[in-house]
């Protein structure tokens, strides 16, 4: 079972240990050779760092018929919707599931749960999808994961989908986990880049761990579907082709009740532009040194016609604004067109949710902060003589 | 009432750096603490326990040995009692098969728990699919991202965060939950909670001692294989400006933006 190790080579160099990226490898205190631990997950990078070929993986792959994964075809996409609006990670999903189900020559499907809800399937159409399979039942009217895991695990298992998207929402990531377990797939959080192995028809999923240090691709060889989610804005909106349409499959089923009440539902960005979907974000850090100070950013923002205040972990973590406004690894990934850093120094778990914004500004009075890094117009200065200025420059 | 926390010992993500010579992770001196989103379970489980006189919480985990540090941690702050699953048949366990073995150790605690809390995902994995995974197996109603959770008449009423809101459910118990970070201050281990830490003397469950079936469990069992692990490419910034007046860099950026035609 994964990793062996040969100890009559291993000579205890050590390059491996700091190469393991899960602490999984430590010395003997001995002889200074290695053994393992059950952190490993058999990754292998400290297989091609081991200068004497100590190290190797056994990898006991189960014995599944071709046949059985051969049964599976086409690539669904989860199309969230709420409150009868499709959710854009849902087109973005779309439209990168258009290239891959081309790649593999299969259907694209898109899979839509709720109460009411199947007029939603025509842009679905428009947005690359060839086939929309509806569960209308007042079972889904608000979303909780049971009955959304029960309604996808049974369409899973009639129509077998080889691969199933959804994105990396509270909800999809809220019940996908579930069906994951119920139709006995491999599930990959927060991809940031698919592709596919046409011969193995694998889907490689790319997505970074260990707060962005690091970059894993990961596989699901012996199990259908292979499930992903992926972060919203990581793929681009795909344009879509007016009075295109496809297939409808709605499927009766009989879902259980829900067993969650839901109370009452609260919009707290009401009165707020979302970091999620704006063209503008204007980023305050822990340069802020204060919570009213983001006052200074809600003014910037509006100078840029209104955009969007966003904020670094630091600032959220220290409570000066709430985790609504985060972006980064553990907060939303944005894709804005221009995305203003102020004070914030850059830590890669930061980065992770912004580096593909358009253009990016930062204003730090660190000149090696890593923020600039990224930046493509990075000013050296002191943020609360700057930003003043660029406010009085922009009304101008 | 019994409340189970599920804990993961992971490296202070937040310190590991990149070589850029050799482009690997430099993990010297990193250290290892527990999961910060899970503090965040343990102190709602803590925070319940106070409110509801009587409960009983226990602090469970997988890893390897060291990893009896948590549980440690978790007594030090208030949990009543500990499990830790360490066995080598547990390594290289994806979030399928860790949520198999975490749902097989919470069947085997007496009395079976009411509640069962995770942290919203921890920062080393940032997958957020065990805590949901394992009220699956257990057959839970599961509500991940609560930032706020209150217990009443065998119920919880619970504040689940979704992009730009959050709304109020009434979850049966027993359930899952995973909590966010905004939803407490994690106390510090006290004097007392420290001695007993100290004496705690942790058996750890093997496999075998959960009931668990062996083809469920480990590399083996997980749909899932990392095949490649890699550096993110190096990023490299655009222009930077230093030492300009404030009044003047403004206007140039508002003209660069003007004749890029950014705003």
């Amino acid at each position: 079972m994964g990793l062996k190790i040969d100890l009559d080579l291993c000579t205890g160099c050590g390059a491996c240990v700091s190469v393991c990226p899960f602490c999984a490898l430590v010395q003997r205190a001995e002889d200074g050779k290695v053994e393992v631990n059950e952190a490993c997950t058999a990754c292998g990078a400290c297989v091609e760092i081991c200068p004497v070929g100590a190290l190797s993986l056994s990898v006991e792959e189960k014995k599944v018929a071709a046949a059985d994964l051969d049964a599976y075809r086409g690539l669904w996409v989860f199309a969230e919707q709420r409150e009868g609006q499709i959710q854009e990670v849902a087109f973005e999903l779309l439209g990168e599931g258009r290239l891959l189900a081309d790649r593999l020559g299969v259907e694209l499907g898109a899979v839509l749960l709720g109460h009411q809800v199947r007029e939603l399937a025509g842009t679905l159409f428009e947005h690359g999808a060839d086939k929309v399979y509806v569960v209308d039942h007042p079972a889904l009217g608000t979303y909780t994961a049971e009955p959304y895991s029960e309604a996808m695990s049974a369409l899973i298992r009639t129509y077998q989908p080889e691969i199933v998207l959804a994105g990396a929402t509270s909800i999809g990531r809220g019940f996908i986990a579930r069906v994951a377990i119920q139709v006995d797939a491999g599930l990959t959080a927060d991809c940031t880049e698919l592709d596919v192995d046409l011969e193995k028809r694998l889907l490689l999923q790319t997505r970074p761990a260990f707060g962005g240090n690091i970059m894993a691709t990961i596989i699901c060889p012996d199990h259908r579907p292979q499930m992903a989610t992926v972060r919203p804005k990581v793929f681009k909106h795909p344009n879509p082709e007016s009075g295109r349409t496809g297939d409808w499959i709605v499927e009766s089923l009989d879902l259980k009740d829900p067993v969650v009440r839901v109370l009452e539902q609260v919009n707290a960005m009401k009165n707020e532009v979302n970091v999620a979907g704006a063209e503008f974000i204007v980023t305050g850090g822990r340069g802020l040194g204060a919570p009213e100070n983001f006052k200074l950013m809600a003014e910037l923002a509006e100078a840029l016609g209104g955009a969007a205040v966003g904020a670094s972990r630091a600032a959220v973590d220290a409570g000066w604004i709430s985790s609504f406004h985060q972006v980064g690894q553990t907060g939303k990934t944005v894709r804005p067109k221009i995305y203003i850093a102020c004070g914030v120094s850059g830590q890669i778990q930061h980065l992770v949710g912004m580096s593909s914004s358009d253009t990016i500004i930062a204003i730090n009075k660190d000149p090696d902060a890593p923020i600039f890094g990224v930046a493509d117009i990075g000013i050296v200065g002191d943020l609360f003589e700057v930003v003043p200025e660029l406010i009085k420059a922009l009304r101008r | 009432m019994h409340i189970v926390v599920c804990l993961k010992q992971v490296p202070n993500t937040t310190q590991v750096r990149i070589n850029p010579e050799t482009n690997t992770l430099v993990r010297e001196g990193v250290e290892s603490i527990v999961n910060p989103f899970d503090e965040n379970a343990l102190e709602m489980a803590l925070q319940l326990k106070e409110a509801h006189p009587g409960t009983k919480v226990t602090a469970l985990t997988m890893g390897p040995p060291q990893a009896a540090e948590v549980l440690k941690e978790a007594v030090g702050r208030g949990a009543d009692s500990v499990m830790l699953l360490c066995d080598m048949a547990f390594a290289g366990s994806d979030t399928w098969a860790t949520s198999y073995a975490l749902s097989m150790a919470i069947r085997k605690m007496d009395p079976a728990p009411d509640l069962v809390l995770f942290g919203k995902q921890a920062i080393d994995g940032d997958t957020a699919q065990v805590g949901p995974g394992v009220a699956d197996w257990l057959g839970l109603p599961c509500v991940a991202y609560s930032r706020r959770i209150e217990i009443a008449d065998g119920k919880a009423i619970v504040e689940r965060a979704y992009e730009d809101g959050y709304e109020k459910l009434e979850v049966p118990l027993p359930c899952a939950l995973t909590v966010l970070k905004e939803a407490n201050v994690p106390r510090m281990a006290s004097l007392r909670g420290k001695m007993a830490a100290k004496r705690l003397v942790i058996e750890p469950m093997t496999a075998e001692s959960i009931g668990a079936d062996p083809a469920k469990l480990g590399l083996s069992a997980s749909p899932t294989r990392v095949v490649k692990i890699f550096s993110p490419p190096p990023k490299t910034g655009g222009v930077k400006w230093q030492g300009e007046e404030p009044a003047v860099v403004a206007r140039k950026l508002v003209d660069l933006m003007a004749e890029r035609k950014l705003i």
